[in-house]
């Protein structure tokens, strides 16, 4: 069975499915494993409060409707330290690190979001 | 279409036979009602390419009536006609038939001019462009498989331009990539295997039965 439908296989189509099957591996490693962020996107209330590259280690005070919101950059990483919302989500999930990360602090509406230096613009979020 | 046009339809063998055409008969006109119908000269190849379309087309029903996991992950059957239709008669039928299934698809499912139809046109004209280069690999190599792989990475690459370029300009839609990626590799091989099979089939039976007679004898 498995025999028969092997043999409508030719050597060029072996090769195509393997050289398919490395590319798709390493398209996957490339694009899954995600480049390290360059800056951090700071919003509050939708609007972009600050841009920071990571490369200088500073805190930041973002002011939401509950209170201030304290983001921390060190080691081109970003948190957010502190934050007065109830449940505390965006401060427990920690260090952001990878482009595309991002940490919400609904209710005071404040995020951050990690981008890479090939961000391209996006029209959906501005 | 009138009931003599369909008398001469051809048998979906795709040889040009000879349409017999009968002496202009004034006694029985070939139109009802020739005030309110125009009529169409079609030729055998028209029809056969129009049937070959139906089956793709039915093939796409088929399809769509197969639940998916991730929405847009889907396995093309319709492209196994497709592939048929252009070891056997050519690339220019095969765009014939795989441009009319994605057109008669998207008004039977209602999706003419949505971003669906323009989806599946994008994947389609891509798949046809890669397998007009892909047919003249050497077909001691290369078969029905290798045409499949290609055309369904072509039809991914086509589709990610479209939303990427139209429908959803970010960047994250990079995350998809490989999942696409991975289910155009698989369904690709394994609608070139069917589309293999179905062409070699008739050879095959014949060995087989060969075969048989030479065990019984």
């Amino acid at each position: 069975m498995y025999s028969m439908a092997l043999q409508h296989i030719k050597i060029g189509d072996w090769l195509t499915i393997l050289f398919g099957s490395i590319g798709i591996v390493m398209l996957t490693l490339k694009l899954w494993n995600g480049e390290l962020a360059d800056k951090a996107i700071i919003r509050s209330g939708g609007k972009i409060f600050r841009e920071v590259p990571l490369s200088r280690d500073q805190q930041i005070e973002v002011r939401g409707p509950l209170g201030i919101s304290i983001i921390t950059i060190q080691n081109r990483k970003a948190r957010i330290a502190s934050d007065p919302s109830p449940r505390q989500y965006c401060v427990r999930q920690g260090w952001l690190q990878q482009a595309g990360e991002i940490a919400l602090c609904l209710p005071n509406q404040v995020s951050v979001e990690m981008a890479g230096s090939k961000k391209q613009y996006d029209s959906l979020n501005y | 279409m009138t009931a003599s046009i369909i008398e001469h339809q051809d048998l979906g063998t795709g040889t040009e036979e000879p349409v017999a055409t009968a002496a202009p008969d004034l006694a029985r006109p070939l139109i009802p009602n020739p005030q309110s119908s125009i009529p169409l000269s079609t030729t055998p190849q028209d029809h056969h390419i129009a049937r070959m379309a139906a089956v793709a087309l039915g093939l796409t029903l088929i399809e769509n009536a197969i639940p998916t996991p991730l929405p847009g992950v889907k396995p093309g059957l319709a492209n196994i006609v497709t592939l048929i239709v252009l070891t056997r008669y050519g690339w220019r039928v095969a765009a014939w038939v795989s441009l009319l299934r994605v057109l008669a698809g998207s008004l039977l499912f209602g999706s003419f001019l949505t971003p669906g139809f323009f989806l599946s046109l994008a994947g389609a004209v891509c798949s046809l462009v890669v397998l007009a280069f892909a047919q003249h690999l050497p077909t001691r190599w290369f078969g029905a498989v290798s045409h499949s792989i290609y055309a369904a990475f072509a039809h991914i690459t086509g589709q990610m331009l479209v939303v990427y370029l139209w429908l959803i300009p970010h960047a994250g839609i990079t995350y998809l990539i490989p999942i696409f990626a991975t289910a155009a590799l698989i369904f690709g091989t394994v609608n070139g295997l069917i589309a293999a099979r179905f062409m070699n089939s008739k050879n095959e039976m014949l060995i087989h039965e060969n075969n048989e007679r030479h065990e019984i004898g």
